[in-house]
């Protein structure tokens, strides 16, 4: 197979033909996607379609059984929940991400704004748990996105969170991006999480996993869950997951 | 966290202490049993003046520690790492986990004959009774508690780029402290009740020794002294490993 540099590596993230299988079960086969600088992916499929392993492919954790996954620059993954060290403080926490910061006055800077940036400035020498679910998701996102990271991948980071802390957290999440600009691919099945979110929905099938779909949503962020284009792209995935027929849906399809 | 106890229930310990005094002094009084066998609370009292005077139990109470803190200490020294190995590597596991759980079963004070063959009498088979005591516990919970990690954190790790060393002394022993701490105490009381057993027969002084003097010149009265100390000393370990779990870094594996 032929490299094609000028295209391929010049984006940050990029899977090019990648194989995937445990043992007899092929999770993907043949899978190309790429992903622009500062665009924001949302991934959503059925369960067990290969999501994880999609993040997985892309952090590096796991190497594909064939074809190639290019990815350029810091990446940082933040997990669904406890992925905070318990035995560190918030501030240590936070500070791993800044690990390769070497002036300490810049670290102790940017971990300031870093927690000022996530409103927890009074928390900061709290142990995790002693916080609530949400407090350790916003502070997991300001590890994650601490001391320049270029590409964020997100594994259902607000799942484990009730629906209006969901809520709260993802215009929290959408507001930070809009002050620290990052390439984010975020793996989900809160269909209405990725069309708040993303600029880009990519709809896996089932096993092994295509991409069955891909939906451009063109309106800037921070967006609100119920603005028309939201809604609506959450009635199209809906529908091409099987899981909405009503004829306003079908009537909304027609029109496009 | 428990409430805090008000005035009345921190005196009831006392009272029990009390109330146990004034039952055997009433024995002694009704002389239920003949004094030579069940010596009064006041002969015991003038026990421990004599002991007092001599300085002879203050020395036993100094041997016996010296030989606990010292097996102890090898076995943690030992056991620890040998435990993180174990716990870490399957292959290993696999080959030496049912042996340390056939000496994890087999009772200490089996040794004892051994101890005395290879050792002599004094310092050196009380130590190794200990160690044989201590050793098999500490590695079993240390496996126990790697083996318990989430992988999550090894995750975080490497996205944070610790490496080698680092994942050790940064993540792995934080990750494990909570629950090695709470083995350690276990097993730090099953130390001082074998040290006694020891003394009893491969002795020539500590408190078992002492025990075993009383009894062969049919001193109940410092037997009991004996006793008292022991029971004492044991608590007082305990207190002082209690304190290691009051560290900050220690507190999340105690508080959810």
């Amino acid at each position: 197979m032929k490299d094609n540099p000028l295209t391929l590596e010049d984006k940050p993230l990029s899977l090019e033909d990648v194989g995937c299988a445990f043992g007899a079960v092929s999770v993907f086969d043949h899978l190309s996607m790429s992903i622009e600088d500062g665009e924001f992916v949302a991934v959503v499929g059925p369960s067990g379609c290969g999501k994880t392993t999609l993040l997985n492919l892309l952090s590096g954790f796991i190497k594909p059984t064939s074809g190639r996954v290019l990815s350029r620059g810091r990446v940082r993954m933040v997990y669904q929940q406890d992925g905070l060290f318990p035995w560190q403080t918030l501030a240590q926490n936070i500070s791993l991400g800044l690990r390769h910061v070497k002036d300490e006055a810049e670290r102790a800077r940017q971990l300031g704004e870093m927690l000022s940036l996530i409103n927890l400035e009074k928390f900061a020498d709290h142990y995790p748990h002693q916080l609530s679910g949400g407090m350790r998701q916003r502070a997991e996102l300001a590890r994650a996105l601490a001391g320049d990271t270029d590409i964020l991948l997100l594994d259902e980071p607000f799942s484990a969170l009730d629906y209006l802390t969901r809520l709260r957290l993802r215009r929290e999440f959408a507001r930070m991006l809009y002050e620290l600009p990052r390439t984010v691919v975020l793996v989900t099945h809160d269909i209405e999480e990725a069309a708040q979110l993303a600029d880009r929905v990519v709809v896996l099938s089932d096993r092994p996993a295509t991409i069955r779909r891909e939906l451009k949503l063109d309106l800037p962020r921070p967006r609100d869950p119920t603005h028309t284009v939201v809604v609506d792209a959450v009635h199209r995935i809906l529908t091409e997951l099987g899981l909405e027929q009503d004829n306003k849906v079908m009537s909304l399809e027609s029109r496009v | 966290m428990a409430k805090t106890p008000d005035r009345w229930s921190r005196l009831l310990p006392l009272m029990v202490l009390l109330v146990a005094l004034a039952i055997w002094a009433a024995l002694s009084l009704l002389r239920v049993f003949p004094e030579s066998v069940f010596p009064s609370p006041l002969s015991v009292l003038k026990g421990f003046g004599e002991e007092f005077r001599s300085g002879r139990l203050f020395n036993d109470l100094i041997a016996s520690l010296f030989r606990v803190a010292s097996g102890f200490a090898l076995a943690v020294a030992l056991g620890l790492p040998l435990g993180l190995w174990l716990g870490h590597g399957a292959r290993a596991r696999r080959a030496l986990l049912p042996a340390v759980n056939f000496f994890r079963n087999l009772s200490p004070l089996a040794w004892i004959p051994f101890a005395i063959l290879w050792f002599g009498i004094g310092d050196l088979p009380a130590i190794f009774l200990i160690f044989m005591a201590s050793f098999f516990p500490i590695v079993l919970a240390t496996v126990a508690a790697v083996a318990s990690i989430p992988l999550v954190y090894f995750r975080v790790a490497q996205d944070y780029g610790f490496r080698g060393a680092e994942l050790l002394t940064q993540v792995t022993l934080p990750a494990i402290a909570p629950q090695v701490i709470t083995a350690l105490r276990v097993t730090a009381g099953l130390a001082w009740v074998v040290v006694v057993a020891a003394e009893m027969i491969a002795g020539r002084d500590g408190l078992g020794f002492a025990i075993w003097d009383a009894r062969n010149g049919l001193r109940m009265d410092l037997l009991v002294c004996g006793m008292i100390v022991i029971g004492l000393i044991g608590v007082l370990i305990d207190r002082l490993l209690v304190q290691l779990m009051r560290l900050p870094s220690v507190r999340w594996g105690y508080e959810r």
